[in-house]
């Protein structure tokens, strides 16, 4: 599949260390994939690769057919808004958006007309003369934004661009971004550990773990049809069971066997994990069919609907049901919901 | 940029490393290989008089300027009284005098001849003077005097480091206020003091003005060193300064560790307010004052001695015609405006050069994470930690020698020996300010221009390097400074016609031209003094 920005195969060891093993993606002209993953993951050294700060062990990156690999950071045109801004404390809020352009060598009316309508763009008229460190912080992260976008690079890279703001400020901040980002159809590669935000931002999201790519997709992909485990477990809540995988059931170990959907290949009669959604879940009474059997050990008010946490012979599980099904103590009985996401098994991970 | 570093690194290690590893060899006898030197050291009792001196000195330094130094930080830092942010600038005023000034300033305040002592003299009628300047009692006096700032700076830092929150708990435990100094204060201090007792040490260790002018028969490693080269006992004097070498090694190993431990010390989340004294306000203020006169005397001993025309002071107590011929004297005649010119073009020459290759150190060092650059960062720091003296005579063995297919030039003897010497003083000036200006320095900022198009000459000039100004500037100052006032290596090193104003402050004292001595003294503190505040005081700007 050829993409507008394609990330193939990229290898990053520190030291004796992987960050990265083997990463590809591919990003369509004006599309913005999310690098979700926790710390550790290798998605702050792919968003530098792709920046070129650090440089490929093994691999390519390609723009517009262009083979970038080798070339020094400075010389391929793409945007990058830094975790903390890095906005030159020496200079003006206007000095630094028009720092690139000065690169450029472009001309100096041409340079300030850009600079206005940058500034403008981002909210932030009127406030060109003011030293970086006079702004609060959300306007540091428009300057830079303004900053990053006005030499009208290929592809735009945003490290965590959320997690220097104040939390109240964040959602309001994130929808900007999306309309801002939307509106100029760039290319866009962001980082973050958080899934709300990879949801909101991302046309698609990329989780990484250890160093490899688990799955890339749609939010939808990765909630509904998550690809190992990891994905599973990562995304969204869940419980994860021991079982027997005899297809199509999963017999829990000291308990029912419930039908389940094979998230990953596993050999029939294999240990495997049953992976279960608190939606997917429901109580029934102790009796019925199929049921797993266990004490209300937490409840966790949310509104319409309670967590449950269900202490079981098989471990601890989490049912979404009404907030005035059950109360800490009751002997409960669990069932799978028909009406919520299927259980799905999985190879047992070591 | 690999090529860079490497050319740097070959370079540094010219200046730098070379002539220690050849005055190594020579101490060793190379090429006839041989301890011979070193058990001759050993078996002369005057050599190990020297060292023990050296060594005891340097620890009564240390006791004596704690002794004042941390008093007297805790009283600024700790108490509220009229004229104190003056006076918190002015005691720090002894670093700011050039070495053999301050030893000179001395003499003529305390000395034989010296006001106080012709004050108690005609006081008392004595028919000689009360007593005598000189030995180690005299070395240690301004050794204190010129040292304990170390202890005030690092004390008074390391107390306003001090998170109040500590202070606030102990208290809430019931702890007294002289409970709560020693169990909590002090020991979170001792991070920064240890650290102003090995600067101390260190610092004591290479001294030599104050050593050289009151010492008479009493000598120090230092000394030794240079009375050694002047009998023409070269062999003896590669052993002392391997000797002196290796002490002050040993104490920069111990000095990195303190600073490292100095790091984790504390955030500060609060600061310890000030305390309104009570009864004790009128004490505190009456004995900053005193203090700051005290510290201020020889300052104004100096300029009064420059104001004193040739033979004309004699037994009176107060000198009694003050002109400004001396002054009208340097000034007329191009051969005594020489030294001044001298030691501008030198010391300017010097630090220009240290500035650049200290900074280029640096920031290659900076830059990657190999070998390279732990051996850059060594480099630039060997020369603070090695005393003058000792980079003086390797400085003398390596380049008196006419060896261009081994990197050696005869040097020595030509107006480029002192500029060179200066230089590689001034490099662990230029180049730790640099470090410590590009450690603070976000490395995103960089990144940040590279990813705006901007090339790596374009990220230096627009970023880098104007970021970096205060530090620059503050080294670059300290630098010049050094090497404008220097006397230890200058003594080892000049010639006649690159005679640097220090010497010819010692060859009009041994002229007995004191005011033409003390006029030099005044217009290198001045001059050094306007450096300072034209570079120095300027942090605001950037």
């Amino acid at each position: 599949m050829t993409g507008f920005l394609e990330l193939d195969s990229l290898e990053k060891r520190f030291g004796d260390l992987p960050v990265t093993r083997g990463v590809s993606l591919t990003a369509q002209k004006g599309e913005i994939v999310a690098l979700l993953g926790p710390s550790g993951s290798g998605k702050t050294t792919i968003l530098r690769l792709t920046a070129g700060f650090e440089s490929l062990d093994a691999g390519r990156i390609v723009v517009e057919g262009e083979d970038v690999t080798g070339l020094a950071p400075e010389r391929r045109r793409f945007g990058m808004v830094f975790q903390h801004y890095a906005l030159f404390p020496h200079m003006t809020a206007g000095e630094n958006v028009a720092f690139g352009l000065e690169s450029q060598g472009a001309p100096r009316d041409m340079i300030a007309k850009r600079v206005a309508e940058m500034l403008a763009a981002t909210g932030l008229s009127g406030l060109e003369k003011r030293k970086v460190t006079q702004l609060s912080g959300g306007q540091q992260q428009r300057v830079a934004l303004a900053r990053a976008l006005a030499p009208s690079p290929r592809v735009l890279l945003l490290d965590e661009p959320l997690s220097n703001l104040d939390p109240s400020l964040r959602e309001k901040t994130r929808r900007e971004l999306k309309r801002f980002i939307g509106r100029i159809g760039i290319t866009t590669l962001f980082v973050t550990h958080e899934q709300e935000e990879a949801f909101a931002l991302g046309d698609r999201v990329a989780l990484l773990n250890a160093g490899r790519l688990e799955q890339i997709g749609t939010p939808e992909d990765l909630y509904e049809r998550p690809a190992t485990r990891f994905v599973a477990t990562f995304i969204g809540r869940s419980s994860v069971l021991p079982a027997y995988w005899r297809k199509p059931e999963a017999r829990i170990v000291g308990g029912p066997a419930w039908t389940a959907v094979e998230g990953a290949p596993v050999p029939d009669g294999a240990e495997a994990d049953l992976v279960v959604r608190p939606e997917g879940l429901a109580f029934a009474g102790t009796s019925a069919a199929g049921a797993l059997e266990g004490t209300i050990s937490e409840r966790r008010f949310a509104g319409l609907a309670a967590y449950f946490g269900v202490a079981t012979a098989a471990g601890e599980i989490e049912v979404l049901a009404p907030a005035a099904a059950h109360r800490e103590g009751d002997r409960v009985a669990v069932v799978p919901s028909a009406a919520g996401p299927a259980p799905r098994v999985f190879p047992r991970s070591a | 940029m690999r090529v860079l570093r490497v050319v740097l690194l070959l370079l540094l290690f010219w200046l730098v490393g070379y002539p220690l590893l050849l005055t190594l060899a020579a101490a060793l006898g190379v090429p006839h290989p041989t301890l011979a030197h070193f058990a001759e050291f050993a078996s002369r009792p005057a050599e190990w008089q020297a060292l023990w001196a050296s060594l005891w000195i340097s620890v009564a330094t240390v006791v004596l300027s704690a002794a004042v130094g941390v008093p007297l930080a805790f009283v600024f830092e700790r108490a509220e009284f009229p004229g104190r942010r003056l006076l918190s600038a002015l005691v720090a005023l002894p670093v700011a005098l050039p070495p053999l000034v301050g030893v000179v300033a001395f003499l003529f305040l305390y000395g034989e001849s010296g006001f106080a002592s012709r004050a108690i003299q005609s006081l008392f009628r004595l028919e000689q003077p009360p007593w005598r300047l000189s030995g180690p009692g005299a070395i240690l006096l301004v050794h204190a005097y010129s040292m304990y700032v170390y202890f005030y700076l690092f004390t008074r830092a390391g107390l306003a480091r001090l998170d109040a929150a500590f202070l606030e708990a102990a208290a809430s435990l019931g702890a007294s206020k002289t409970r709560t100094t020693i169990r909590v204060t002090l020991p979170l201090l001792v991070p920064a003091l240890t650290g102003a007792a090995l600067l101390t040490f260190m610092t004591s260790l290479s001294s030599f003005s104050a050593p050289y002018v009151f010492g008479g028969s009493f000598r120090v490693m230092t000394t030794q060193i240079v009375a050694s080269k002047l009998n023409g006992d070269d062999a003896l004097a590669m052993v002392e300064t391997v000797t002196l070498a290796a002490i002050g090694l040993v104490g920069l190993v111990l000095l990195r560790r303190a600073e490292r431990a100095r790091d984790v010390a504390g955030a500060v989340r609060g600061v310890a307010p000030r305390r309104q004294l009570g009864r004790a306000r009128s004490a505190a203020t009456a004995a900053g004052w005193v203090l700051a006169i005290l510290l201020l005397l020889p300052h104004l001993t100096l300029l009064i001695v420059s104001l004193v025309p040739r033979n004309t002071w004699t037994t009176e107590a107060f000198p009694p015609v003050l002109s400004l011929s001396n002054y009208a004297g340097v000034f007329s005649e191009p051969e005594h405006l020489r030294p001044i010119v001298n030691s501008l073009w030198m010391a300017a020459a010097a630090t220009a050069a240290a500035l650049v290759l200290g900074f280029a150190a640096a920031y290659l060092a900076r830059r990657g994470r190999s070998r390279t650059s732990s051996a850059l960062e060594a480099l630039i720091a060997a020369p603070w930690a090695l005393p003058g003296t000792v980079f003086a005579v390797a400085l003398a063995t390596a380049f008196s020698v006419d060896a261009p297919w081994a990197g050696r030039f005869v040097l020595v003897g030509t107006p480029l020996i002192l500029p060179l010497a200066y230089l590689v003083r001034g490099l662990p000036l230029t180049g730790r300010s640099s470090l410590a200006g590009l450690a603070q320095m976000d490395p995103a900022l960089e990144e940040a221009a590279a990813s705006l198009g901007a090339s790596p000459a374009r990220r230096l000039g627009r970023v880098v390097l104007p970021l970096l100004r205060p530090a620059l500037t503050a080294g670059t100052s300290l630098a010049f400074l050094a090497a404008f006032g220097d006397f230890v290596v200058s003594v080892v090193l000049y010639t006649y016609s690159t005679r640097p104003i220090s010497i010819e402050i010692l060859s009009s004292l041994r002229l007995q031209e004191i005011g033409v001595a003390a006029a030099y003294g005044v217009l290198l503190t001045g001059i050094s003094a306007a450096a300072f505040l034209a570079w120095g005081e300027r942090p605001g700007t950037a």
